[in-house]
């Protein structure tokens, strides 16, 4: 953190002050990763070699096709679960995320930080998993596709990033974290998968879904990241306050 | 501590019950440790003796109301198996296998009685005013009891699926969100595992707990809109069955024995849970004093032979 001024969490500034946290916060995750280059060196490879051991697997170029849309989804959720623990690894090393209790930081402020910091990473991803689905699986996109594939990335990406920071912040500093985070986070994600895909499918137009089909299942992503935009919030203080 | 007061104390719990109900003497057995550490109040200097006495007199987790119930529970599932098995009829449409069923709707009712219940325990924990670790092991013992029944009800449901689908899985709305329900509530289990103080771990599962209420409704939503867009197989059509009473009368026996059972064995689980918290808070102390004191007595034995 450059700034010295305390962030204080009382009377007035508590709304400034969470958003002011909350840009200090991810700013600080931005630069660890941009310093760090794990996410360039090793967390992108691996999504490209995901997508290209699911050609392996299914072998078929009209299968590829026709589930792309769930593949690139599936790569995002794999990714996020090392996106996560990454970000939860900085925090328990050194006692950081104590440091930031003592230092009277807001929880609802460093949530929304690190969501954040998460759902820029989360975007450099996804973008990547659709230029490849594109290059190694065929898939097309026109203008009013790639609309609706914008418009499912920003509400499935903050979702993602809020349940991710949520169930990390729990299982940070944790014995057997690295097993327990999947088990918690795979069925909470389960909507954005199922929601996320079907738009995407209809973005593709895979499997003759047309354009109409997607926007529904942009209002489930958005129900979905406004849930737990507002439970993580609430949720964070008390989780990592111990 | 396998010593022989213990056992004897355990013995004791065991048969002044006289349920004749294996169930509860092995709760009382099987926790008779931790019984005299949850009940001693004795100092841990105090001689071995003395504390073993004061925890023979409230060993094991059961109480008249417990063992009232148990032989209740007991009674009311031998008459469902009587009626489930024998006296109901097999069904018009799908036979013999809807007696699967009885067991089926019975344990759903419990686990997701337990999953609200749960919940409740969880808000009640993190709620200021009723906030008590005791909410917190009412809301564990609740999930692994809703855990277990909800494995069961899977178990069944596919069985019967597989004799009245041919299928042993649908990806049906309903049966999706159950599976989802179970590996959510795996999890909270996971996370109530995970160590740290009795508050840490209260705490967390409570936020948990309240997490999986806000999930559920979305999983079930978004199942239900996939499965609306992607109709392949129909599954409401058969369970339109028009029940006779004695079916409808062996389901809701089902429901109310189960429903028993789970209060029953949560009654149970609870205390044990809060059982070992008190083995984890003082057990250390306890058995330090019990080696301190084999060891001075020992000492005491070896002066008095070389003298």
């Amino acid at each position: 953190m450059n700034d010295p001024s305390p962030v204080t969490g009382t009377s007035g500034h508590v709304a400034t002050g969470v958003w002011r946290t909350a840009r200090l916060i991810a700013g600080k995750d931005l630069r660890i990763e941009r310093r760090s280059r794990v996410i360039v060196n090793q967390v992108l490879p691996f999504a490209a070699l995901v997508m290209v051991l699911f050609a392996f697997a299914l072998d078929n170029d009209d299968v590829l096709l026709r589930t792309a849309p769930g593949l690139v989804w599936l790569g995002t959720i794999f990714s996020l679960l090392i996106l996560v623990q990454r970000s939860f690894a900085v925090e328990s090393a050194d006692g950081a995320l104590d440091a930031l209790r003592v230092a009277g930081v807001n929880p609802a402020g460093i949530f929304l930080g690190k969501s954040l910091a998460l759902a820029v990473q989360l975007v450099v991803l996804e973008m990547l998993l659709v230029a490849l689905a594109m290059v190694l699986y065929q898939a097309q996109l026109d203008a009013m596709g790639a609309v609706l594939l914008v418009t499912t990335i920003a509400p499935a990406t903050t979702g993602l990033a809020f349940v991710g920071t949520l169930y990390g912040g729990l299982a940070a500093g944790a014995r057997g974290r690295e097993t327990l985070l999947p088990l918690l986070l795979f069925p909470v994600v389960a909507p954005v998968l199922i929601g996320a895909t079907r738009a995407t499918e209809a973005a593709f137009g895979a499997g003759s879904a047309a354009i109409d089909e997607g926007w529904p299942w942009v209002g489930v992503l958005l129900v979905f990241s406004a849930l737990f935009g507002v439970g993580g919030t609430l949720a964070f203080g008390p989780l990592i306050e111990e | 501590m396998q010593s022989p007061a213990g056992t004897e104390a355990g013995t004791e719990a065991g048969t002044d019950g006289r349920t004749g109900n294996r169930t509860t003497d092995r709760h009382t057995n099987g926790n008779e440790d931790s019984a005299h550490v949850a009940t001693t109040q004795t100092p841990p200097t105090a001689s071995g003796s003395a504390h073993r006495a004061a925890g023979s007199a409230r060993a094991g987790t059961g109480t008249r109301f417990t063992r009232v119930l148990g032989v209740l529970t007991i009674a009311a599932l031998a008459v469902l198996a009587l009626f489930a098995l024998v006296l109901s009829p097999p069904d018009v449409v799908q036979g013999e296998s809807v007696r699967i069923l009885y067991a089926h709707v019975g344990t759903v009712w419990v686990a997701y009685l337990a999953f609200i219940v749960t919940a409740v325990s969880s808000g009640a924990y993190l709620w200021k005013r009723t906030s008590s670790l005791t909410w917190d092991r009412i809301a564990g013992a609740s999930a692994e009891i809703g855990v277990l029944f909800m494995a069961i009800t899977l178990f069944t449901g596919s069985l019967w699926g597989r004799i009245t689908w041919g299928t042993f899985w649908v990806w049906d709305a309903r049966v999706t969100t159950t599976a989802f329900l179970f590996v959510t509530y795996v999890g909270y289990l996971a996370v109530r595992g995970l160590g740290g103080t009795h508050e840490q771990r209260a705490r967390r599962s409570a936020v948990v707990a309240l997490l999986a209420v806000l999930e559920i409704p979305l999983v079930h939503f978004s199942v239900r809109l996939w499965r609306s867009v992607h109709q392949d197989a129909s599954v409401a059509g058969s369970t339109d069955v028009k029940l006779d009473d004695e079916m409808l009368f062996t389901l809701l026996l089902g429901t109310v024995a189960f429903t028993m059972m789970y209060v029953w064995y949560v009654l149970h689980r609870q205390r044990v849970l809060a059982m070992e918290d008190a083995l984890d808070d003082k057990g250390l102390d306890l058995a330090l004093a019990e080696r301190r004191n084999e060891g001075l007595e020992a000492r005491d034995m070896t002066e008095g032979t070389t003298r």
